[in-house]
């Protein structure tokens, strides 16, 4: 209830989090090749000992293959979240340089948010091919078009300011103004941004995975898991349906309160 | 009707490195209003005016500090009563205009405010108009929202809305702010009538001079605390019968008086 | 007057949108590496010689340039000819037509559904900030803003239908009937699922949107005065917080059609619901670009109607949108 303490949780969630998303990052290494290994013996086992969360119809570990789904969730949203953050930051810059130029990047981000997230997502995965590459172009470009309006709204008020004014009276050049004056003020929203459009980067590759437009299938992607499970859910096959679900809901979860900590603390 | 005793109150901040502190806002402050009679504090912004207004009426938010006694109709006022008097017997006339809700008409929002007083819907919608006139505001004025109202006649349907609560103490905070003279003349001449039917009338204000015509007495606070308690008439040639310095500095401060800055007034001022 | 006139602004603005949207989708559709010819020809790939190929190159105009193909397209488009689908062998507005009167029912029950109850649950828990209620309504909207629409269906089709019997596992109406012998109630229960997890998903965001309205409202001087007036918490937040939080509960809930119209993708996947959603998955899959470009002008014009009445709203409601102060 106090003022002071989301500043402190920020820091302690950060840490807290960092830490999970390392170790599950680095799964790929100390995993191995234990997702791809099939388990003849033990084929759609439910949960035991041997098998912390069952296995799949062609006998491979769940649990290893959750994890390894989630390394490469968290690889490509953290890759596409990235890649859209600066995309917007550059748009919004470039917004800055004139009216014409603003009315462009308005256009342009009007007609982004007008075709529905997942339709973009497929129109972009089909316009490249699928592939990783193109899971990770596709969400970076449907994602950077409300944090640029929120960087483009921020400084347009900027731009009227009287120290701006005076950098310009002075001489100092259109680039000295951008690097100096715009960016600082807009990078911590830079990174707000980012964080927050981290977890939806990761829901957006999954459902898209889960459509099966999206990665290799070789992969063990949590959208493919979840996908695979499709066909066993009649079966009363639960557990390859809950627990890859759960993990990315995790992940999902402690990555958007992350953001709105921090959102609130800076 | 009702009295202050050693009111002080702390309200809490934060230290660096996450620790509580508390400040002291409202110091050992006493007070007595009587009934049929308009009580003016005056103290410059800061002093803790408003903080008493909602101290009295129970509305500060948690968490805070309050030690001294408040006595209402010779029953203490705790915290439960507060919550069961307000606006019956205790009203309040907010600082600021955007009390009002800028979404909803003015005659429903009287009428709101009659119908929590305990009035039945249709009476309390019939009072509300009636108040509303009594308040020199026409029927387009009841019909229309808050921002399509002066600041005058804004100011005055929060007065209609203390008025149909019917109740007996009524805290006026800063109502003068913000009002050219005629305004000004209209809101304190309808509490001075609030009193006149014997009610009791606490008016709040950062200006002596508004405070003067209309009140009985006139205590002066600064940084929390009561300076003095005086009767109106008090303030008036050079101000000699006044107890203390800081009174009789900020009478002759004013600018019918000579504005004369003392050596004590420049003191207190630094200090 | 005015009015009209930036209706009129914000229609025009529409229109250039949309053919954006069109230029946008068509440049995408170049782009892609899959061969027009293959898509169409599907499994049959391989009994078609070169000849043959190139004849049907001809008859749909591959080989022209892009920008004479996008103005073919374009002006067949302005004339209502979205071109036809292979995947379903029908016109392209035949099948988004008979799609969409489906999905309809679906979105617009869901839509309303997470309207009315994701604003009576913000208003709930911000009336009261702290309280065990607002703790219980905040967790589950923070969580199910979290939760990935298609596994939550997933997870409730293996409950209700699988365990328990008490829904069907998939479609709009029992396999093997005809969709106009389906009987109403029986499409209400083939509904009931993929409406259910469209609003338990979609609550969180018009939940904690009005929640943080009621809390500011609940903090401000209009509280506070109507708290000195004796007034109670919920009296506060019926007489006031209503009026304040219910026209940006609305806005928000038009504004965001998009994120409904791309949770029905998924759950139509789910569900096997022959919905527009099914379709477009199905046109990805497969190639079928005249389907891939009509939904996605179709579903744009939706979103964009949407954000359209949504912006308009305000100015036709808000009192302090519609006098200028005397």
């Amino acid at each position: 209830m106090s003022r002071a303490q989301p500043r402190r949780d920020a820091l302690w969630m950060g840490a807290a989090i960092a830490v999970l998303l390392v170790a599950l990052l680095s799964s790929r290494w100390w995993l191995g090749d234990t997702p791809g290994q099939m388990h003849f013996d033990a084929r759609l086992a439910a949960p035991s000992l041997d098998h912390w969360l069952g296995t799949d119809a062609l006998g491979r570990d769940l649990w290893a293959r959750t994890l390894a789904g989630l390394s490469l969730s968290i690889g490509v949203g953290s890759l596409a979240a990235l890649i859209g953050t600066f995309i917007a930051l550059g748009m919004a810059l470039l917004a800055m340089l004139g009216p014409r130029f603003d009315a462009l990047v308005a256009l342009v981000i009007d007609t982004l948010l007008s075709v529905p997230h997942l339709i973009l997502l497929l129109l972009i995965a089909f316009a490249l091919g699928g592939g990783t590459q193109a899971v990770i172009i596709a969400v970076a470009v449907t994602h950077w078009p409300r944090l640029a309006r929120l960087l483009r709204a921020e400084l347009l008020q900027l731009r009227h300011a009287p120290y701006i004014a005076m950098s310009r009276a002075l001489g100092k050049s259109q680039c000295f103004v951008m690097v100096y004056h715009y960016l600082p003020q807009v990078l911590p929203q830079c990174v707000v941004g980012a964080l927050l459009l981290f977890p939806h980067a990761i829901l957006h590759e999954a459902a898209l995975t889960f459509l099966g437009v999206g990665l290799d299938p070789s992969q063990p992607a949590i959208g493919l898991l979840l996908a695979d499970a499709m066909r066993y859910l009649s079966s009363g096959v639960w557990w390859l349906g809950l627990f890859p679900g759960l993990g990315l809901l995790l992940v999902v979860l402690s990555l958007e309160r992350l953001a709105s900590h921090w959102r609130h603390a800076l | 009707m009702l009295t202050i005793e050693h009111l002080t109150l702390q309200l809490p901040y934060y230290a660096p490195w996450w620790r509580r502190r508390w400040a002291e806002v409202l110091s050992d402050v006493s007070l007595e209003l009587h009934p049929g009679e308009v009580h003016a504090v005056v103290g410059a912004s800061g002093a803790g005016k408003s903080l008493l207004a909602h101290a009295l009426l129970g509305l500060l938010p948690e968490p805070k500090r309050q030690t001294g006694r408040l006595t209402f109709h010779r029953q203490v006022l705790t915290a439960a009563r507060q919550r069961q008097l307000r606006g019956r017997e205790l009203a309040l006339i907010p600082q600021s205009l955007d009390a009002l809700d800028p979404l909803v008409r003015s005659q429903r929002q009287v009428s709101w405010a009659a119908n929590r007083a305990g009035d039945a819907r249709a009476n309390a919608w019939q009072a509300a108009g009636q108040a509303l006139t009594h308040y020199q505001l026409d029927e387009r004025s009841k019909q229309a929202f808050p921002h399509e109202l002066s600041g005058g006649m804004a100011r005055r349907v929060l007065v209609a809305m203390a008025h149909v609560s019917h109740a007996q103490l009524i805290i006026a905070d800063e109502p003068s702010v913000g009002l050219d003279p005629q305004q000004r003349d209209r809101v304190l001449d309808a509490l001075a009538a609030l009193a006149r039917q014997g009610k009791a009338v606490l008016l709040i204000t950062h200006d002596l001079r508004h405070a003067l015509p209309i009140a009985q007495r006139v205590t002066l606070m600064r940084q929390g605390r009561c300076v003095e308690t005086a009767f109106a008439s008090a303030f008036q040639g050079d101000g000699d019968t006044l107890a203390t310095d800081y009174a009789q500095a900020l009478w002759q401060a004013l600018p019918d008086n000579h504005f004369g800055v003392t050596p004590t007034a420049q003191a207190q001022n630094v200090a | 007057m005015q009015l009209i006139a930036t209706f009129a602004v914000r229609l025009l603005r529409l229109a250039l949108v949309m053919v954006c949207v069109a230029a946008v989708s068509f440049g995408l559709m170049m782009l892609s590496p899959i061969d027009p010819i293959d898509a169409y020809l599907g499994p049959q790939m391989a009994q078609v010689s070169p000849e043959q190929r190139d004849l049907i190159a001809e008859r749909w105009g591959f080989n022209e340039p892009p920008v004479v193909q996008f103005g073919h397209w374009l002006g067949q488009l302005i004339q209502g000819d979205l071109g036809v689908s292979h995947v379903y062998n029908q016109p392209v507005s035949e099948v988004i037509g008979q799609r969409f009167k489906r999905s309809i029912v679906l979105l617009g029950s869901a839509w309303l559904l997470t309207t009315l109850v994701g604003f009576a649950l913000g208003v709930v828990a911000g009336a009261r900030e702290g309280s065990l209620l607002d703790s219980i309504i905040s967790t589950y909207a923070y969580l199910t803003a979290s939760t990935p629409a298609f596994w939550l269906a997933m997870l409730l089709l293996l409950l209700f239908s699988v365990y328990l019997g008490w829904t069907p596992v998939c479609c709009a109406g029992p396999t093997g009937t005809l969709s106009q012998d389906v009987g109403l109630a029986t499409r209400l229960h083939h509904l009931i699922l993929p409406v259910m997890t469209l609003a338990l998903v979609g609550i969180a965001t018009i939940t904690l949107h009005t929640r943080t309205r009621m809390i500011a409202l609940m903090n401000s001087n209009i509280a506070t005065h109507a708290f000195a007036q004796g007034a109670s918490r919920w009296d506060i937040a019926w007489r006031h917080g209503i009026r304040h939080a219910s026209l940006p509960a609305l806005t928000l809930s038009l504004a965001s059609l998009g994120e409904l119209f791309g949770g029905s993708v998924l759950v139509e996947q789910v569900f096997a619901y022959p919905g527009l959603g099914e379709a477009t998955v199905a046109a990805g899959l497969r190639s079928d670009v005249p389907l891939l470009l009509g939904i996605a002008l179709f579903t744009a014009l939706f979103v964009s109607v949407g954000n359209l009445l949504a912006d308009t709203l305000y100015a036709l409601i808000d009192p302090r949108m519609q006098k200028v102060t005397p």
